[in-house]
């Protein structure tokens, strides 16, 4: 594996399936009586988030704390970054406190790989979402929540599942990581979404693209459903909510439409009665609640897997010796 | 491939020191061992300890249920999460660790290894049951003590005592995965290698070559 | 003065000939020549070009001083074999008044490293909404005849006709950036295959053809001069050629970097590669080589944007767009356009020296080398090959996409009104030049 976690399109095959796997494992202890593992001891992650997530940061939180890390919250809001400090000067902070890892959460799409190729900061780099690009632990998430479902048991990838991802997908940073990651496991994507709302150039992505959500249900093993703004409909992406929800939300009728061992996902946080209704959301086969437990997982297996062995914290000299001859 | 990494001079060839039937008896005597000091054996749970350690936990399972004329809970434990010595290689696969259904509240774990050496293994493989739950005691049974603690460590059940010194490897060979049973002991260069160097060699042998030699924990 | 003799020069390229410079004057052209007293310079193996002009550049004095100013910006230029540059009116305060613009050609004058033509506003604050006053910024000291909004669109159809057909009273020209503003909103990129993989907002390719295609209409009916800032697109190739073949008075430059550069680089998210208008792809690169050498683009222009490092050491959502280019300009028109095959040194000098000079009607530059012009030259080494050092500059900013880059050419010296502004390679010293040119 390399050494940050910034695009889903970093992970190999066999990465992807060993972090599949070690999540297994986490999960196990997650399953526990004492949720705690004494792997990361002495390490040092940083949760950087220069947008609001709770989700998402307690979610990194538990996994760093099950692993015993010493755990730092930086977030914008009520730290000199709101002040101007650029993210050189905070990363060049972070550096200096001995992070071994950085999670972070930012506005801008690319700040992660910034950070990561920058000098400013020799720890691990994890994208927990930027902008309009990634969210490769949602994707991993998701990957692993279907495998569960889909095709149980360890070493096994997705191969021959058909995963629809509806909704905003042209401003979806969890749509370009689970289609990266999805084409890896071998899974068929089909993406739906009204024509306003898919990127230019998708046509060079690992996936199909539908804009009738009807024509895609009876051929889908999992049903990912995205979040769609309601701002976006003052920029003129679709008409109204009324025909949103009408042409791609899921109601108990098209769930219906699914075949039966299809599940329904959801990264969360839904808007119930636009791209999905509260009866869909709340059936056994939503798989929300789930994702939210696979998560602490899933980034337990990530982080044990950056920073459970040899960091460049621990032979500064020697890896930067090797890395300034690459 | 060379199954001793030797690289020093003129290394002393690997020779044989237990073969199948000898390990077939051991693990007979252990179980029988067991059986005595455990009165019947009625609350304890095997724990094999990844990997070979869980081979030899099922095979002492099967002779315990000979014995005692019942299914004894068998588990196995992956301890990399526990290992003191985890910033010292890349990051680790991890087994599968699993604790059988009734848990382990009460019992007597009996933990089972192949190799005892300097007793990190067993130290880390403690402080993961003590995340597991809470036995009424722990017991050890490996298949060869090799000497040289490094830990207030012992063994409940001993298979065999094999004085070695720290230049020698010792090898344990099961059918399972190594497509025969013996245990070898060898030369090896030791002195010569940082702990590193025999750290990253170890892992080597774990992950690719399990025929590779057993090495200080 | 001093009489200089720059000996086995090719001429645009052309056999071995010597130069005989006096009085700021080309004296004499010929093979052995001789003159008593004059400083030779060997020139064997050089290619001998008219200075440069460059129509877009960004100096950033008054305002930015932190970034640039006419100082350093002119001995940039020099540095790059240039003799004149059109210094872009979006400095602070605005170039929106004669006085600004005044200032700027003053302390262009005061510099001496090369002449500096101001680019006056179209409209006041580049707000778009309200001309300014296009008619004083002409009958000032700096006699602007070029105006622009650049940076910004004049996106109003109504203000850039106006605009257009005032400027007729004074043989002005528009320069436009093309940009449809909404089409544009928070854009980062070219939007294509790569923008939709990083997830940054597109910058659509019709955004700047939209604009082309209006304005070029536009100046048709009012019987005025376009100039289509930094092109960047197949399709604006294909509107320019269309507008030329009407016979309309549409001209239009490309900028190195587009030459060279694709949307591919900004991968790396590296801000260096953010610049307005975007890298687009291969096709539009090979479209714009292709318009340049067959005329329909008459002008390479820099678009020279220095930014401070903070500007660029930064996310790229926050960071400033821009690159610096007067120092490399030749070296990427000699890798992308000469070595190819696409054009020779004649063409050279047609596209970044006769034309950009005739444009913006700036007399004195863009001349034929020949007995009686003013002796603006430049000296090129095409044989030589480098890397991109940023640190050896002579800008005050360091924001190159062509770091570390091998480039081929090097400016040996820069002559303006026969005085050196370059000698081996580098500027000579601020007290050499300031005050020496007439």
């Amino acid at each position: 594996m390399k050494r940050h976690l910034v695009s889903a399109a970093d992970l190999s095959h066999d990465d992807a399936l060993l972090i599949l796997d070690t999540a297994e494992e986490m999960a196990q202890v997650s399953a526990r009586a004492v949720k705690k593992l004494p792997t990361l001891r002495g390490r040092t992650v940083v949760n950087l988030f220069f947008e609001d997530s709770t989700r998402t940061r307690t979610s990194f939180e538990v996994a760093e704390k099950r692993l015993s890390a010493d755990v730092i919250n930086f977030s914008a809001k009520g730290s000199s970054v709101s002040k101007g400090e650029s993210l050189k000067d905070t990363a060049l902070t972070l550096q200096a406190m001995g992070a071994d890892a950085v999670v972070i959460r930012h506005g801008a799409s690319g700040a992660p790989l910034r950070l990561a190729e920058s000098d400013w900061l020799h720890g691990s780099v994890i994208n927990a979402g930027d902008g309009t690009h990634e969210h490769p632990t949602q994707a991993l998430l998701d990957a692993f929540t279907m495998r569960r479902h889909l095709a149980p048991g360890l070493g096994r990838d997705l191969s021959g599942r058909r995963v629809t991802i509806v909704g905003d997908i042209l401003h979806s940073r969890v749509a370009r990581s689970n289609v990266l990651l999805l084409a890896t496991l071998g899974a068929q994507v089909t993406l739906v979404a009204p024509p306003t709302l898919v990127p230019i150039g998708v046509e060079s992505w690992p996936c199909d693209v539908s804009y009738d959500l009807d024509s895609v249900l009876s051929k889908t093993d999992a049903l990912m459903m995205l979040r769609v703004q309601r701002e976006r409909m003052n920029a003129a992406f679709f008409p109204t909510e009324r025909e949103y929800s009408r042409r791609y939300g899921l109601d108990s009728l098209r769930m219906g439409a699914l075949p039966e061992h299809a599940i329904v996902m959801h990264p969360g946080p839904m808007v119930r009665g636009m791209e999905i209704t509260a009866e869909v959301a709340d059936s056994p086969r939503c798989t929300v609640v789930e994702q939210v437990a696979n998560g602490v997982s899933v980034r337990m297996a990530v982080l044990y897997l950056l920073l459970g062995g040899a960091t460049l914290a621990d032979h500064p000299t020697r890896t930067n010796a090797e890395e300034s001859t690459k | 491939m060379t199954a001793f990494h030797d690289e020093g001079a003129a290394p002393r060839a690997p020779h044989q020191v237990l073969d199948q039937s000898d390990i077939a008896r051991v693990v007979t005597r252990i179980a029988h061992e067991i059986v005595e000091r455990a009165k019947g054996a009625e609350d304890v749970v095997l724990l094999g300890i990844h990997t070979r350690g869980v081979h030899l936990a099922r095979r002492l399972r099967a002779r315990l249920a000979d014995i005692t004329g019942r299914d004894i809970p068998l588990g196995a434990l992956d301890i990399t999460m526990y290992r003191d010595d985890l910033r010292l290689k890349p990051a680790r696969a991890l087994e599968h660790t699993e604790i059988p259904p009734g848990g382990i509240d009460g019992r007597l774990v009996v933990l089972v290894d192949d190799v005892l050496f300097s007793g990190r293994t067993i130290r880390a493989a403690l402080d993961a049951l003590n995340d597991i739950g809470r036995p009424r005691a722990v017991q050890l049974a490996v298949l060869v003590d090799r000497g040289h603690r490094e830990l207030p460590i012992r063994a409940d059940y001993v298979g065999k005592n094999l004085p070695t010194s720290l230049r020698e490897a010792v090898k344990v060979q099961l059918a399972e995965i190594d497509g025969g049973d013996a245990v070898l002991v060898g030369d090896r260069d030791y002195a010569a290698r940082s702990s590193q160097a025999l750290a990253a060699e170890e892992q080597s042998g774990d992950a690719e070559q399990p025929s590779a030699p057993h090495l200080p924990e | 003065m001093t009489t200089r003799l720059i000996r086995n020069a090719n001429l645009l390229g052309q056999d071995p000939q010597d130069v005989l410079i006096a009085d700021g004057v080309v004296q004499q052209i010929g093979t052995g020549l001789t003159a008593d007293g004059a400083t030779e310079l060997d020139a064997t193996g050089l290619v001998l070009l008219p200075g440069l002009v460059d129509l877009h550049t960004h100096l950033r004095e008054p305002g930015r001083e932190d970034a640039e100013t006419v100082h350093t910006g002119t001995r940039a230029a020099a540095r790059g074999g240039y003799t004149a540059v059109h210094a872009m009116a979006n400095t602070f305060p605005v170039a929106d008044t004669a006085g600004v613009v005044e200032q700027v050609w003053r302390l262009g004058r005061a510099s001496g490293y090369c002449d500096v033509q101001p680019v006056g506003a179209v409209t006041i604050g580049l707000e778009g909404k309200k001309l300014a006053e296009l008619g004083a910024m002409h009958d000032s000291a700096a006699g602007v005849r070029v105006f622009s909004d650049d940076g910004k669109c004049v996106d109003d159809a109504v203000i850039m006709r106006r605009a257009l057909e005032y400027v007729k009273a004074f043989d002005g020209v528009i320069a436009q950036h093309a940009q449809e503003p909404r089409l544009t909103e928070g854009a980062q990129m070219n939007e294509g295959t790569v923008s939709g993989e990083l997830g940054l907002a597109g910058w659509p390719a019709v955004a700047e053809e939209a604009i082309i295609a209006r304005d070029v209409l536009l100046a048709a009916h009012v019987g005025s001069r376009l100039h289509v800032c930094h092109v960047s697109t197949a399709g604006s190739v294909e509107i320019i050629r269309w507008a030329k073949a009407k016979g309309w008075d549409v001209t239009a430059e490309v900028t190195p970097h587009h030459l060279l550069l694709t949307d591919e680089l900004v991968r790396s998210y590296d801000p260096v590669y953010k610049v307005n208008p975007p890298l687009r792809t291969e096709a539009d690169v090979m479209a714009l080589r292709e318009a340049l050498a067959d005329g329909t683009i008459d002008a390479v222009a820099t678009d020279h944007a220095p930014h401070p490092a903070e500007d660029k050491d930064c996310e790229w959502a926050v960071a400033a767009m821009g690159m610096v280019g007067l120092e490399t300009a030749l070296s990427v028109v000699q890798h992308t356009m000469v070595d190819t095959g696409l054009m020779d040194w004649a063409g050279v000098a047609d596209r970044m020296s006769f034309r950009p000079a005739r444009i913006g009607r700036l007399a004195g530059h863009g001349r034929p080398v020949s007995p009686g012009e003013p002796a603006n030259l430049v000296l090129v080494d095409p044989a030589y090959r480098g890397t991109v050092i940023p640190e050896s500059f002579a800008t005050r900013s360091r924001n190159t996409p062509y770091r570390g880059l091998d480039l081929p050419g090097q400016v040996r010296a820069t002559f303006l009104r026969g005085v050196p502004t370059v000698l081996d390679g580098e500027p000579v010293a601020p007290e050499a030049v300031a005050g020496a040119v007439a």
